[in-house]
């Protein structure tokens, strides 16, 4: 080896080896978080899988697991689903399109609804459900129903859907606007005819991964009334459950039949929220617009 | 300045003269600042109806600005104040029972880069009568301002196609067809050609020279060229520098094209028309 | 002077008042109160109750006694197993969160290309995507049965089973805000700490992490406060009575767990029981909130430094 060659190889050997460690610790990093994904996985499904069946889909559950089905929870879920979508669309829409096109920034009110939003997104989703017990269950006297959940779910996730319109929204080039108003268009032909439209993918999806989000939830449900043992079908001012809830009641038995319906109970809620955040990444990749 | 002055004498003489000439604007001591910075101060002048006026100056003169205060287009910046006054065939612009909206239904604008709506063709130019309301058939409309902006024949038959598949020169077509569809009685244009290829300018121009027969024209122009060519009166803005350095636009000079570019009356005109400064 | 016109009719004064953008603008400003309605009533919901409850239990008692039974008698009202469950829990998940987190952040911002990362990057999001009942019960029938599997002296339930779930589940949070801040680093500074011949190890631990430190610092209050609030994994996993005890293989009870155990149940309004949870209620919002506050300004210090 030449005297130059020498001079470029790495002089410290000490320094090579906290480097690669250091690497090492980094890649393991990464590693923990896969790794405990991919477990997670495996653990459900094999233990689950075999009771992904017709009658975990249309039998109400009940105290013999062989027979118990989830189809109350599921049932449930899609109408929570349904709500959802039909309450946050609209009001987070609204207050999105409020902050960025109506809203003067300099008014401290204005600032203060902004500061406001940011905080509500971190609050706990347990705490919601206090609100709901308080104001709905106990204050208003809905008592434990479908509706009242929903109602819960959609304060905690309108931040978020919230958030999500407002960065669409904002995507939209001022260019367009501009050009609007110069024609004549009043501020809500503005926003209805140019803005909305071309912010829609942006907000169809953040609606999506916001929806998928809430039917996720637990906690909150649990105050505002959905029982763990509810063997009928649900109505909107009816008692209910929904599938988390049947999943944490039946995690919560301690036979271990149960520990199975509830890693089959898992596999649809995966398979139901995996199913919505691809159809909201394929919005977006499709529908994306580059200015 | 030969290659300059020969259309200019030319022009100069199809000018009608000031007696008959019919006010569209009159600005009295104009100016407009964002929060405490002063973009522009003390302009006046008239705009002629059917004529083309050319706002020139170096960069940062408050040209945009001005041409920004004639479609209220300011209104949407919250930081900014206009004092002064704009007349409108005698009606304050800015007064108390003025509508924006209807302000820009009189007096439309073409920008810089070229801005379509990320809609069909068609749905580009009918979004004005749409939007506002006008009678009559929309397919006659579009096809009226599309002629008008010599675009028709070029895409007569892909009226349905997205309006970003456009060349940037016939883009800003369209978005001129977008403003004629409202029938308004003023052009405000703001660098019109700047982003478009020479040859792409030229169809500017000569659209400018053609639609001035209808149209009152306010051009906002970087290129002393092109204000030499379509313009007929041209005015000249400046910067100053305030005490604590601050910069103002002002009116330097105001006059038919021919004088501002051949005996102009202030040294700062001349300097800059010779490409001295700016 | 110019010619003007005999004065032309008023042509720009709207043909009818536009009423119809004043009650658009309305209803969007209707929508956006539905926010501060929601926090007006959290505040009402939580300290009207709660401080009722302070009008029967003191204040002082509650916050210092080692002794949360409620329901016996004779009751007793200190909060503090309850905080200390919490408290044992966050502590577990941060031994994970925290170091891989920062390593994930790092090896994202430093040691990936863009390809890698723009890959890695939403995979990891995944993670945050889970619902908290699945990792409930991932910890409850697999974490737990490994513990006791590798040696360790945990019962079914145990802080240590639910909080290391929770520290995974957290991950993402502090990798994604940390590479975030670190990605807001100018490569400038990168680029002369190389210059000189210094090591990606090196720069990465000497000049990035430190430049972005207010960033992942937020990452780590943002995460804690998290950890604090969530619920399910240690409703299924941690345990359902409170335990004053700072060892982590045992069974503890946190706020939000009791939280959900007495809401849940048939407890009547307006009695001592019903109002427990307020006041623990209460006492989980100010501490997740003052935390979130500090780590909103953390982030917007750095943001400020770089943009």
């Amino acid at each position: 080896m030449s005297a130059d060659e020498h001079r470029l190889r790495s002089g410290r050997p000490r320094g090579r080896w906290s480097g690669r460690v250091f690497y090492a610790f980094l890649l393991l990093s990464l590693a923990i978080g896969f790794a405990t994904l991919g477990a997670l996985l495996v653990q459900v499904v094999a233990e689950g899988y075999k009771w992904v069946d017709a009658v975990l889909f249309l039998e109400p559950p009940s105290a013999n697991p062989k027979i118990a089905g989830a189809e109350p929870a599921i049932l449930a879920t899609i109408y929570l689903g349904v709500l959802l979508l039909a309450f946050t669309i609209p009001l987070g829409l609204g207050t999105a399109i409020y902050l960025e096109e109506y809203a003067d920034r300099n008014r401290w009110y204005n600032r203060l609804l902004e500061v406001n939003i940011q905080n509500l997104a971190a609050v706990p989703s347990i705490v919601y459900g206090i609100l709901g017990l308080a104001f709905l269950v106990r204050g208003l006297g809905l008592g434990r129903v479908l509706l009242a959940g929903a109602m819960i779910l959609t304060l905690l996730v309108l931040p978020t859907v919230i958030i999500a319109a407002r960065e669409a929204i904002r995507g939209v080039p001022d260019s367009i606007r501009q050009g609007a108003y110069a024609l004549g268009a009043t501020k809500w032909q503005v926003v209805w005819r140019q803005v909305l439209p071309a912010a829609t993918p942006g907000i169809a999806t953040g609606s999506i991964l916001a929806l998928s989000r809430g039917l996720g939830e637990t906690a909150p449900l649990l105050l505002v009334g959905a029982l763990t043992y509810v063997a009928f079908n649900p109505t909107p001012l009816g008692e209910f459950t929904a599938l988390p809830v049947q999943i944490f009641q039946w995690v919560a038995r301690p036979q271990d039949e149960f520990r199975v319906l509830a890693a089959a109970g898992i596999i649809v809620l995966l398979g139901i929220l995996l199913t919505l955040n691809a159809f909201a990444i394929w919005l977006r990749n499709r529908y994306q617009r580059r200015w | 300045m030969a290659y300059v002055s020969v259309n200019l004498a030319e022009r100069a003489h199809e000018l009608p003269p000031r007696g008959r000439r019919e006010v569209v604007f009159d600005v009295d001591e104009l100016g407009v600042s964002y929060s405490e910075n002063k973009a522009l101060q003390g302009v006046s002048l008239e705009i002629y109806r059917n004529f083309v006026t050319a706002f020139i100056g170096p960069s940062g003169c408050g040209k945009s600005t001005f041409i920004r205060c004639f479609n209220r287009m300011n209104d949407l910046i919250p930081s900014a104040n206009v004092e002064g006054k704009i007349l409108y065939h005698g009606e304050d612009l800015y007064g108390s029972h003025v509508d924006p909206v209807e302000v820009r239904k009189l007096i439309g604008m073409v920008f810089q880069k070229p801005n379509p709506f990320p809609k069909s063709i068609y749905d580009n130019v009918a979004f004005g009568p749409r939007v506002l309301g006008m009678d009559g058939s929309l397919d006659d409309r579009v096809e009226k301002a599309l002629r008008q902006a010599a675009l028709w024949d070029e895409v007569k038959d892909r009226l349905k196609a997205g309006a970003l598949s456009l060349s940037g020169g016939q883009q800003q077509r369209l978005c001129i067809a977008r403003c004629l569809a409202v029938e308004p009685e003023v052009l405000l244009m703001d660098e019109p050609a700047s982003a478009l290829d020479p040859i792409a300018t030229t169809r500017i121009e000569d659209l400018m020279h053609e639609l001035k027969r209808d149209y009152t024209i306010i051009v906002v122009t970087h290129n002393m060229q092109q204000a030499a060519r379509v313009a007929d009166m041209t005015a000249f803005f400046t910067v100053t520098r305030g005490d604590e350095g601050q910069r103002t636009g002002i009116l330097v000079e105001y006059d038919a094209t021919s004088k501002i570019f051949t005996q102009p009356s202030d040294k700062r005109t001349e300097d800059y028309v010779t490409g001295r400064f700016g | 002077m110019a010619t003007r016109e005999a004065a032309a009719p008023l042509r720009l004064r709207a043909e009818r008042r536009r009423w119809g953008e004043d009650v658009v603008k309305g209803v969007l400003a209707l929508c956006a109160l539905v926010s501060v309605a929601t926090t007006v009533g959290i505040v009402v919901a939580l300290f009207e109750p709660a401080i009722e409850f302070f009008r029967h239990v003191s204040i002082v008692d509650f916050l210092t006694g080692k002794n949360w039974a409620p329901l016996f008698e004779p009751s007793s009202f200190g909060v503090l197993p309850l905080i200390a469950g919490t408290l044992l829990v966050t502590a577990c998940a941060c031994l994970v969160c925290v170091p891989f987190g920062l390593g994930a952040a790092i090896y994202l911002s430093e040691y990936a290309g863009a390809k890698t990362r723009n890959t890695l990057k939403p995979m990891l999001e995944i993670l945050a995507g889970v619902p908290t009942v699945v990792y409930g019960y991932f910890a409850l029938t697999f974490v737990s049965p490994l513990l006791r599997d590798v040696g360790l002296p945990v019962g079914v339930f145990s802080a240590l089973s639910a909080g290391l779930v929770m520290g995974v589940m957290l991950l993402p949070t502090v990798a994604s805000i940390s590479e975030d801040s670190m990605a807001a680093v100018p490569s400038d500074l990168r680029d002369g700490a190389y210059a000189l011949g210094s090591t990606r190890l090196q720069v990465s631990t000497r000049i990035v992490v430190p430049a972005a430190i207010s960033g992942i610092i937020a990452s780590f209050v943002l995460a804690i406060s998290r950890a604090v609030g969530e619920t399910m994994i240690v409703l299924v996993a941690a345990g359902g009575q409170p335990n004053w005890t700072w060892n982590p293989m045992e069974a503890v009870q946190t706020m939000t767990a009791f939280i959900a155990g007495t809401g849940q149940g048939d407890v009547p309004t307006g009695s001592i029981e019903y109002k427990t949870i307020f006041a623990v209620g209460a006492t989980l919002f100010v501490m997740t909130l003052v935390m979130n506050l500090v780590a909103i300004r953390l982030v917007r210090r750095y943001r400020e430094a770089y943009e």
